[in-house]
């Protein structure tokens, strides 16, 4: 009952920072339809090991859409063609026999090249580490339940907390904007009353870090929230706008 | 022969923890500033472990193999955090949630270590909402609870289908808020490949970077491992591809303990395998089983025609289905646990009932929890999950019964340590999964995330301190020392070693021939003489491995051909030792299921009387028959009798 196809491949292949890249093309047949993309890249590198050559160089590693490692612009679109997916579970049953398909690193001035597909997401650890916390020290903290938090704010902080932080949102935008990364961390520590206290500071330090990293402005292009795995709501903006006007004021 | 020392305090098990507190060394806080102490691994409990010790004042370097920290594994957990809050009112207590873990881990867990476990899970839980973790909460503001396996109580706190993530995402901010406040060193893509011993203390680790292939030293006055388990070695499983044993295997090597190598837990509800380029399985959380009711066809001749594609699940009738679980076991119907579950779709499989192209595979079906909420609550309580197996699978659950099948899923066994966490080498601890302390021979749901977070968060802190206060006068070592060069020189000897073999196969290709043979004799049934059989096919695997290993490219460069290579090694030994350990352990026990030792009705059957024991294999040279030392478990407290779920 399994259904397979035939593909052919054009990967970007780039031995390292400095080198000059170049897409290499790759044919490769029976790929079922049941398998992931991921596996695809897999049976494509058994392939290449098998004929003496270097494999493709990918990030990977939950392959269940959660850890964030995952990345690739595949025929032009971050995490390719399936909505609310990474690439890890994104499925050949989505591509056609005979189809080209096309597969890149994320480009974008904040996350330089490593090797092949792999790009340097670092930025990222650096924005979180410049505010993206509550500051709290293990111990001596208050029961879990002296603080009641309306069910509305907690669904609406989890659904900014969703973000993996793959960097889909920066790959997508033509400015190569941070700011959906930024306003998902933002909103959820704002939205409960334990991230309240900080939030304006939180909101100044995240945006003039990621300013500093070389990420481009926002303009509401739209592009970070169709292109989410998470779906992540532009509307976090909206609300990191605020703070950070607020942040303004209060200077 | 080494003496096992548990070092478990005195007093009535409710007042050790508090004696050990008591009575511990501490270091004053000019004297944290001049102690180093390296972490390795960034999930639950790495990240928990360095961000606490930033924050006490110690100088900490903290290593990772991915790109970030907060891509570790302890990210893919999903169902919840079990603590002893008894919010819901439902007979919850400390006491109680020690006596599920140790009975859930079937009688093979210390008593003193899980005591100590329950009772830091309440703290926990208030840590994680004061980092603003986003649990579940009722409408009145409170958090809400869901059930577990193993448990009759509702006592596991959960953010939607994504807790792991949400509670290392918590951990990960405290990490990198000590990162930018300058005490924690971060390092990623980053792999301890040696542990540096120096008069007999661990003092250092040698790492490889991963992007540039170079050896480099590091020295600290402790040494934690978190690293995790080591259930790749079974090629399939529901760990994320880079998940390995190997910071745990050289511990082993350099002379720590690996305690019940054999335990490892088969997880019920995972997707069922497609085909033979799969590379991992993915696992529906234990929480479905709250409102999921698993069943296989009554009839014998439902079943074939599902196979051949000529039934549909939903058009065989209420009477004809057969809830295997709810029939066996009333009294905890869906939610026994993990091991029990197991168990049970494979006998009903292997007797010819199973479902599936496959016939490897049982129904998880939410008809009746549909028509009972509505597909609206389903859906607020599953979504995500529901959503992953319809990207997966190409099937709508909401419409058809999801499809699943046991998988390897988490290791109990581990690096042994005593009540410090500390292993048998001085100066080296060992937490989370990565070691073996608090589960037993079978892991409770929702307990690994609360295991790690306490090893992190409310164990290390305090008995780390006892170690280094004997070291306050110890001076930082340059790396320079012999020690340090006989280290990168014996993990750059090995890397040559791999990178010179020169042979035909692909690192992957041997991995699926060593998780074939760990699946079929080493799975969840096993014999004396397929443990026999399995130990010879894994030393023929690893002359493959190192004769016929094919690694393109340079070990001066990025290279994930020549990292897997390195932890496949491991993964072969590793492989080897679990069936050493289950050959020799000759009883059933939790995940351990020994077909020569079952009830009448296929239940595990345990031999106190001889294997009331912690296994600990000590290790005694390359192809040497490792030693095996006991470290008794004594019960002061719980009474073991037979497991009943009933």
């Amino acid at each position: 009952m399994e259904t397979t196809i035939n593909i052919k491949l054009k990967v970007w292949r780039q031995a390292g920072p400095k080198a000059k890249g170049r897409f290499e093309t790759y044919e490769l047949n029976n790929i079922s339809t049941d398998s992931s993309f991921l596996e695809m890249l897999d049976i494509l590198n058994e392939q290449l090991i098998n004929e003496g050559k270097e494999p493709v160089a990918f990030d990977h590693d939950c392959r269940e859409g959660i850890c964030g490692m995952c990345s690739l612009y595949i025929n032009g679109r971050p995490h390719g063609p399936d909505d609310d997916v990474t690439t890890c579970q994104l499925h050949m049953r989505k591509f056609k026999d005979g189809e080209t398909i096309t597969v890149e690193p994320w480009r974008s001035a904040g996350f330089p090249i490593i090797k092949d597909l792999i790009v340097d997401r670092t930025a990222f650890d650096k924005i979180i580490a410049a505010g993206g916390y509550i500051s709290v020290s293990t111990g001596g903290v208050p029961d879990a339940n002296a603080i009641p938090i309306p069910k509305e704010d907690a669904d609406e902080a989890m659904d900014a907390a969703s973000c993996i932080g793959c960097g889909a949102c920066v790959a997508a935008c033509k400015n190569g904007s941070a700011m959906l990364f930024v306003s998902a961390k933002v909103s959820q520590l704002a939205l409960l009353p334990q991230g309240r206290v900080e939030a304006a500071r939180r909101a100044k330090n995240m945006v003039a870090k990621m300013d500093e990293l070389g990420f481009g402005n926002c303009t509401n292009t739209g592009a970070c929230e169709v292109e989410c795995p998470k779906g992540i709501s532009l509307a976090n903006i909206a609300r990191l706008n605020r703070e950070f006007l607020k942040a303004g004021i209060q200077d | 022969m080494v003496k096992l020392d548990a070092k478990i305090p005195d007093g009535p098990l409710a007042r050790k923890w508090d004696n050990y507190k008591a009575n511990q060394k501490l270091v004053n806080p000019a004297n944290k500033r001049k102690l180093d102490i390296i972490v390795v691994g960034t999930g639950l409990a790495g990240a928990s472990a360095a961000a606490s010790f930033g924050e006490m004042g110690f100088n900490v370097k903290v290593f990772t193999i991915q790109d970030s920290p907060r891509r570790a594994h302890s990210i893919a957990a999903q169902g919840g955090i079990n603590a002893a809050k008894n919010y819901p009112n439902d007979g919850d207590s400390v006491y109680r949630l020690f006596y599920d873990t140790v009975k859930g881990g079937d009688y093979r867990a210390r008593e003193a270590n899980v005591y100590r476990l329950a009772q830091v899970s309440n703290n926990i839980i208030d840590q994680c909402v004061a980092q603003g973790v986003p649990f579940a909460r009722e409408y009145g503001g409170l958090l809400d609870n869901r059930s577990f396996g193993g448990a009759q109580v509702s006592r596991t706190f959960y953010a939607k289908g994504q807790t792991g993530q949400q509670l290392l995402l918590g951990a990960y901010q405290a990490l990198m808020r000590q990162v930018h406040a300058g005490s924690v060193k971060l390092y990623t893509r980053n792999e301890m490949v040696e542990i540096v011993i120096v008069d007999g203390k661990a003092r250092g680790i040698i790492s490889r970077n991963l992007v540039t292939g170079k050896l480099e030293r590091h020295f600290g006055h402790a040494v934690v491992l978190a690293t995790g388990g080591y259930g790749n070695t079974f090629f399939l499983s529901t760990n994320a591809m880079g998940s390995n044993g190997s910071a745990a295997w050289k511990a082993y090597k350099k002379g720590a303990m690996f305690a019940n190598p054999c335990f490892a837990q088969i997880h019920p509800t995972c997707i069922p395998v497609h085909g033979k380029f799969q590379s991992k399985l993915t696992l529906m959380s234990e929480s479905l089983r709250n409102d999921g009711r698993i069943w296989v066809p009554k009839k014998k001749e439902d079943a074939e025609a599902i196979r051949a594609g000529k039934l549909k699940p939903t058009e065989i009738a209420e009477e004809d289905r057969d809830y295997y679980l709810e029939r066996r076991y009333p009294a905890f119907g869906n939610l026994v646990p993990r091991d029990v579950a197991s168990r049970a779709a494979k006998e009903r499989c292997d007797a010819g009932y199973g479902v599936g192209p496959t016939g490897l595979a049982v129904y998880l079906d939410f008809q009746s929890a549909i028509d009972r909420l509505g597909r609206d609550a389903i859906e607020a309580r599953y979504g995500n999950l529901f959503q992953m197996y319809e990207k997966i699978v190409d099937d709508n659950p909401y419409e058809t019964p999801m499809m699943i099948y046991p998988a390897i899923h988490y290791t109990m066994g581990g690096i042994w340590v005593d009540y410090e966490l500390q292993t048998t080498v001085p100066g080296l601890f060992c937490a989370g999964e990565a070691n073996f302390s608090d589960h037993g021979a079978n892991r409770l749901g929702a307990s690994a995330l609360m295991q790690g977070l306490a090893d992190g968060y409310f164990v290390l802190p305090y008995t780390i301190q006892n170690y280094l206060a004997d070291d306050i006068s110890t001076p930082r070592m340059t790396t320079e020392e012999r020690e340090f060069e006989d280290a990168e020189k014996s993990a750059k000897d090995r890397l040559d070693k791999i990178m010179s073999i020169n042979g035909k196969r692909s690192v992957d290709s041997i991995h699926k021939e060593l998780g074939l043979v760990m699946w079929d004799f080493v799975g969840m049934a096993r014999n004396k003489e397929g443990l026999q059989q399995a130990i010879e096919k894994i030393q023929a695997i690893k002359k493959e491995f190192w004769t016929n290993v094919r690694i393109p490219g340079s070990a001066e460069d990025m290279n994930a051909e020549l990292e897997k290579a390195g932890r496949l090694a491991d993964f072969i030994e590793i492989g080897e030792l679990m069936a050493r350990d289950a050959l020799h352990r000759e009883e059933s026990c939790g995940g351990h299921f020994r077909e020569e030792y079952q009830t009448e009705d296929g239940e595990a059957l345990r031999q106190d009387d001889k294997f009331t024991y912690t296994a600990c294999w000590q290790y005694k040279g390359e192809d040497q028959e490792p030693e095996l030392h006991r470290e008794d478990l004594t019960f002061e407290v719980v009474k073991l009798v037979q497991r009943n779920y009933k």
